[in-house]
C-alpha cells in the first residue's frame, strides 16, 4: 500500500516532466500543423544552458536564465528558419525541424564535448522532503512537482483567461480572419513557437540534475514526445496532461511490479511448455513487466492509433 | 570544446595522411564503435586512449618492423550490430587487417561471427578482432574462434573475483542483480546466481533482474524496489547513461550499501557520481590507476592529461592492445600475414604497463590478468577521472584472476 503511494508520486514526477515537453510541442502542432521533430533538442539546450550559467552564477539564476534562453533561440529559428520554409508545405517544415534535431545535438557535441556533464541538484534542495514507510521522496521532486504545476496552471490561465489566450486560439483556427481583424499573426506564431521551445527549456533545467546531461538526452526522450501527443489527442493542452501522466504511471508501475508474463498467460489458459528453454516461445514465456516497462507507452500508442485516431483528447485525425 | 576541435582536426588530419600515398605503409587499426548517440561518450573516449597509446608505446619508439606506424581509422557504428558489419565490411575494403571493438557484446558477437565467416571464404584478406571490452563469456567460450582476441576480463571472470571479495563480507547477506537486458547483462546476472551460490550458499538473491538497454529515462522505480528488498548489496553490469543513472537514483533514495559495478568510472560518470557515491560505488576491473602501480604508468598518465587535459586514461587495457599487438607483428615479423600475427599472440606473456603480468591463454584467446575491486573515492589518489577531484582507488586485488578458469571453446586453428 505505502509503496503505491511512492510510486503514484514517482509517476507524476516523470508524467508532470514529460507534459512540460509535450504541451509545447502539441501548443506548436495546432499552430502551425507541423511536427517538430527538434522539440527534444531544445529540452537538450535548456539543460545545457542552464548547466552553463550554473557554472558562474548557480543554479537558480540557470533556471531563471536558460528557459527565455532557449525560448529565444526557438523564437529566431521560426522567424528566420520556419516561417520561409512554410510557404513551401508541411514536408519541408518536417524536413527542416529533423534537420535542426541533427544540427543542435552535433554542437551540443562541438561545444560540450561527448561526455556527461557534471550538472548536478542545487545543495539547498539536497535533502529529503518526507518519507513514506522507509522510501525517502528527495525534496528536489518536490520542487519538480511544484515547478510544472505552476506552469501548467499559468500556461492553462493564460491560453483561456487572457486577451493573447484568446487571440491565440482564434488564430489556431481562423488565421485569416484573426489577420483581417489587424492581428500580427506570424509574430504570434512566433511567440507561440519561442513559449513553446521555452518550456521544453524549462523541462530541461529540472530534469538535467536527475535524468543526466549528455549529447544523447534528447534522442532518450525524443519518441516517447510523440507518443505522448499522439495518445492524448494532437493539439489538446489537457490530453498532453492526460496523456504524460499515464505514460508515467504506466512505467512506473510496471518497473515497479515483476509481473510476469507466465502468470498472464497461465491465467488466460495457456499451459507452460515444458521445457521452457526449447521453446519457440521462451522469450514470450520469460517476460517481465520491468524489462519491457519503457516500451508499453508505444503499444499504448498503437491501441490508441487503432481504436481511436484522433487520441483521447483530440478533435481531428492524426 | 578543446576535446571535440582536437578529435575533427585529428580525424582531418588523418584522411589528409591516408590520402598521401607515401604512408600508406602504415598498420591500420580500424576502431569501430559508438561515436554518436546515448553511448558516445563512452566510445570517444576509447578512441583517443587508443590514438595515445598507439602514439606513445609503438610509433614514438619507431614503430614496428621497418618503421610501420599504427594508425587508428575510427568508424562510428552507434551500437549497432548492423551498421558495425557495414563498418566492418568498409575497413575490409579499406586494406585493413585489425579491428578493435569494445562497446556491446551483442556487436562483438556480430563481428566475430562475421570476421569468423569473411577469413574462411577470403584468405587473402583476413582479419584479427582485438576485442578490448565486450565481456560476454561466451565470446571466449562457444562462440569463440582463432580471430578473436579478448583483452579484457570476461564477465565471468570479473565476477568470480568480485564474489571472492563479497564471499569475504559478513555483513552481505542479500544481493540484488540489476543489469541491461541484453547478452552480457544475462552472462553478468547467471555468472552471479553461480558464483555466490558456489561461495556463500546464504546469501540471498532478492532481485534478479533487466531492462531494456539505453531506453530508460528514470530509474527511481528500480532504486526503490532495491530498497524495499533490503539489499545489502547491489551488483551491475550497466554502462554508460544506464550506468549513471542508475547510481545517481540509488544513492539519491538513499541506498547505503555498496553498489558493484562494472563500468562506473570515467566519461564523465565519475565527475557526475561526485560525492554523493564516495564509499558506495565500486568498480571491478583490470588495470591499477591508483596509487599508480609504477613509475613508468605515472608517467604515461600525466602524458595522456598533458596531451588530454578533458581525458581519462579509464580503458587502461588498450596500453595492452597496442603492446601486444606490435609485439606479436614484431615476433611474427610481418603485419599483414595475420595468421602468424594471431599464433604469436597466443600463448603470449606481457608487462603491464598497470602492474603485474598478463598471459594471452592459447585455449580461448580470453586474456588472464590481475582484477581489482576499486572503489570510488576522493582520497588518496594520485590521478582523479574527469578533473573532479574524485577516482577509484584499488581496494582488492585477485591475482591473475581465472587462470584455471574452464572453457568450453573449441577452436579451429587456420
Amino acid at each position: 500500500m505505502d509503496l503505491i503511494l511512492v510510486n503514484l508520486i514517482d509517476g507524476l514526477v516523470t508524467g508532470l516532466l514529460l507534459f512540460m515537453l509535450s504541451a509545447g510541442l502539441t501548443l506548436i502542432f495546432s499552430m502551425m500543423g507541423v511536427l517538430n521533430f527538434a522539440h527534444a533538442s531544445f529540452y537538450m539546450l535548456g539543460a545545457y544552458f542552464a548547466y552553463q550559467v550554473s557554472v558562474y552564477l548557480g543554479f537558480w539564476m540557470g533556471l531563471l536564465i536558460a528557459p527565455p534562453a532557449v525560448g529565444l533561440v526557438g523564437a529566431m529559428i521560426e522567424r528566420y528558419g520556419l516561417r520561409r520554409v512554410h510557404q513551401y508545405g508541411h514536408v519541408p517544415e518536417l524536413i527542416f525541424t529533423f534537420g535542426l534535431a541533427l544540427l543542435i545535438e552535433e554542437a551540443v557535441q562541438f561545444i560540450w564535448g561527448k561526455d556527461q556533464i557534471a550538472y548536478n541538484i542545487p545543495e539547498v534542495l539536497q535533502f529529503t522532503a518526507f518519507s513514506i514507510a522507509g522510501n525517502s521522496i528527495p525534496a528536489y521532486k518536490v520542487f519538480m512537482i511544484f515547478i510544472s504545476v505552476a506552469i501548467f496552471l499559468a500556461l492553462l490561465f493564460v491560453l483561456t483567461r487572457t486577451r493573447v489566450g484568446m487571440i491565440i486560439q482564434a488564430a489556431l483556427s481562423y488565421p485569416r480572419t484573426v489577420e483581417a481583424l489587424g492581428h500580427n499573426v506570424p509574430l504570434i506564431f512566433m511567440g507561440v513557437f519561442g513559449v513553446g521551445t521555452g518550456l521544453a527549456g524549462v523541462a530541461g533545467v529540472i530534469a538535467g540534475p536527475v535524468l543526466s546531461t549528455f549529447p544523447g538526452m534528447a534522442v532518450v526522450l525524443g519518441s516517447i514526445v510523440f507518443v505522448t501527443i499522439v495518445i492524448g489527442g494532437l493539439g489538446s493542452l489537457w490530453g498532453a496532461l492526460v496523456a504524460s501522466l499515464l505514460i508515467g504511471w504506466i512505467t512506473t508501475f510496471a518497473k515497479s511490479y515483476n509481473l510476469r508474463m507466465e502468470d498472464l498467460l497461465t491465467g488466460i489458459g495457456f499451459s507452460r511448455p515444458e521445457p521452457i528453454w526449447d521453446s519457440a516461445w521462451a522469450d514470450l514465456w520469460t517476460l517481465t513487466s520491468p524489462q519491457i516497462a519503457d516500451i508499453l507507452p508505444y503499444l499504448l500508442m498503437i491501441l490508441i492509433l487503432a481504436f481511436r485516431p484522433y487520441g483521447l483528447f483530440g478533435k481531428r485525425d492524426v | 570544446m578543446r576535446k571535440s576541435m582536437k578529435l575533427g582536426l585529428g580525424a582531418v588530419l588523418a584522411l589528409t595522411v591516408g590520402a598521401g600515398a607515401a604512408l600508406a605503409d602504415n598498420i591500420k587499426i580500424a576502431y569501430i564503435d559508438p561515436l554518436s548517440g546515448p553511448f558516445a561518450s563512452t566510445g570517444s573516449n576509447g578512441l583517443t586512449q587508443y590514438q595515445f597509446a598507439a602514439e606513445r608505446l609503438v610509433n614514438e619508439a619507431g614503430g614496428v618492423l621497418d618503421g610501420q606506424m599504427f594508425e587508428i581509422v575510427p568508424f562510428d557504428n552507434k551500437v549497432s550490430p548492423k551498421e558495425s558489419l557495414i563498418q566492418l565490411q568498409v575497413a575490409i575494403d579499406q586494406g585493413i587487417r585489425y579491428i578493435a571493438q569494445g562497446n556491446s557484446s551483442g556487436v562483438a558477437h556480430a563481428l566475430t561471427e562475421a570476421i569468423d565467416k569473411h577469413n574462411r571464404r577470403n584468405p587473402d584478406s583476413r582479419v584479427l578482432f582485438l576485442n578490448y571490452s565486450a565481456v560476454d563469456p561466451a565470446l571466449t567460450n562457444d562462440d569463440c574462434n582463432f580471430w578473436h582476441f579478448r583483452f579484457d576480463a570476461n564477465a565471468d571472470i570479473k565476477m568470480d573475483a568480485l564474489t571472492d571479495v563479497i564471499a569475504k563480507n559478513d555483513a552481505i547477506k542479500k544481493v540484488y542483480v540489476i543489469g541491461q537486458d541484453y547478452s552480457f547483462g544475462k552472462a553478468v546476472a547467471a555468472a552471479t546466481v553461480r558464483f555466490l551460490g558456489e561461495k556463500r550458499p546464504d546469501i540471498e538473491i532478492v532481485g534478479n533482474e533487466l531492462h531494456p538497454i539505453g531506453k530508460v529515462k528514470d530509474f527511481t522505480p528500480y532504486a526503490r524496489k532495491i530498497v524495499a528488498a533490503e539489499s545489502d548489496a547491489v551488483i551491475t553490469g550497466n554502462w554508460g547513461a544506464d550506468m549513471l543513472n542508475l547510481g545517481k537514483s540509488l544513492v539519491e533514495n538513499d541506498f547505503a550499501g555498496p553498489v558493484y559495478t562494472y563500468y562506473a568510472a570515467g566519461s564523465g560518470i565519475t565527475a557526475a557520481i561526485g560525492e554523493s557515491g564516495k564509499g558506495t560505488i565500486r568498480l571491478v576491473a583490470q588495470g591499477q590507476i591508483n596509487p599508480p602501480p609504477s613509475e613508468e604508468a605515472a608517467e604515461y598518465y600525466r602524458a595522456f592529461e598533458a596531451k588530454y587535459p578533458d581525458g581519462n586514461v579509464d580503458q587502461s587495457r588498450i596500453t595492452n592492445v597496442i603492446g601486444m599487438l606490435a609485439e606479436a607483428i614484431k615476433t611474427a615479423g610481418s603485419a599483414t600475414d595475420v595468421v602468424a600475427v594471431g599464433k604469436a599472440l597466443e600463448g603470449m606473456e606481457y608487462d603491464d604497463l598497470w602492474g603485474g603480468k598478463v598471459y594471452m591463454r592459447p585455449q580461448d584467446h580470453q586474456l588472464i590478468q590481475d582484477v581489482h575491486i576499486h572503489v570510488h573515492t576522493d582520497e588518496g589518489l594520485t590521478f582523479d577521472y574527469d578533473k573532479s577531484g574524485f577516482g577509484v582507488l584499488v581496494e582488492d586485488t585477485i591475482e591473475m584472476a581465472g587462470m584455471d578458469s574452464p572453457t568450453t571453446c573449441k577452436m579451429k586453428r587456420p
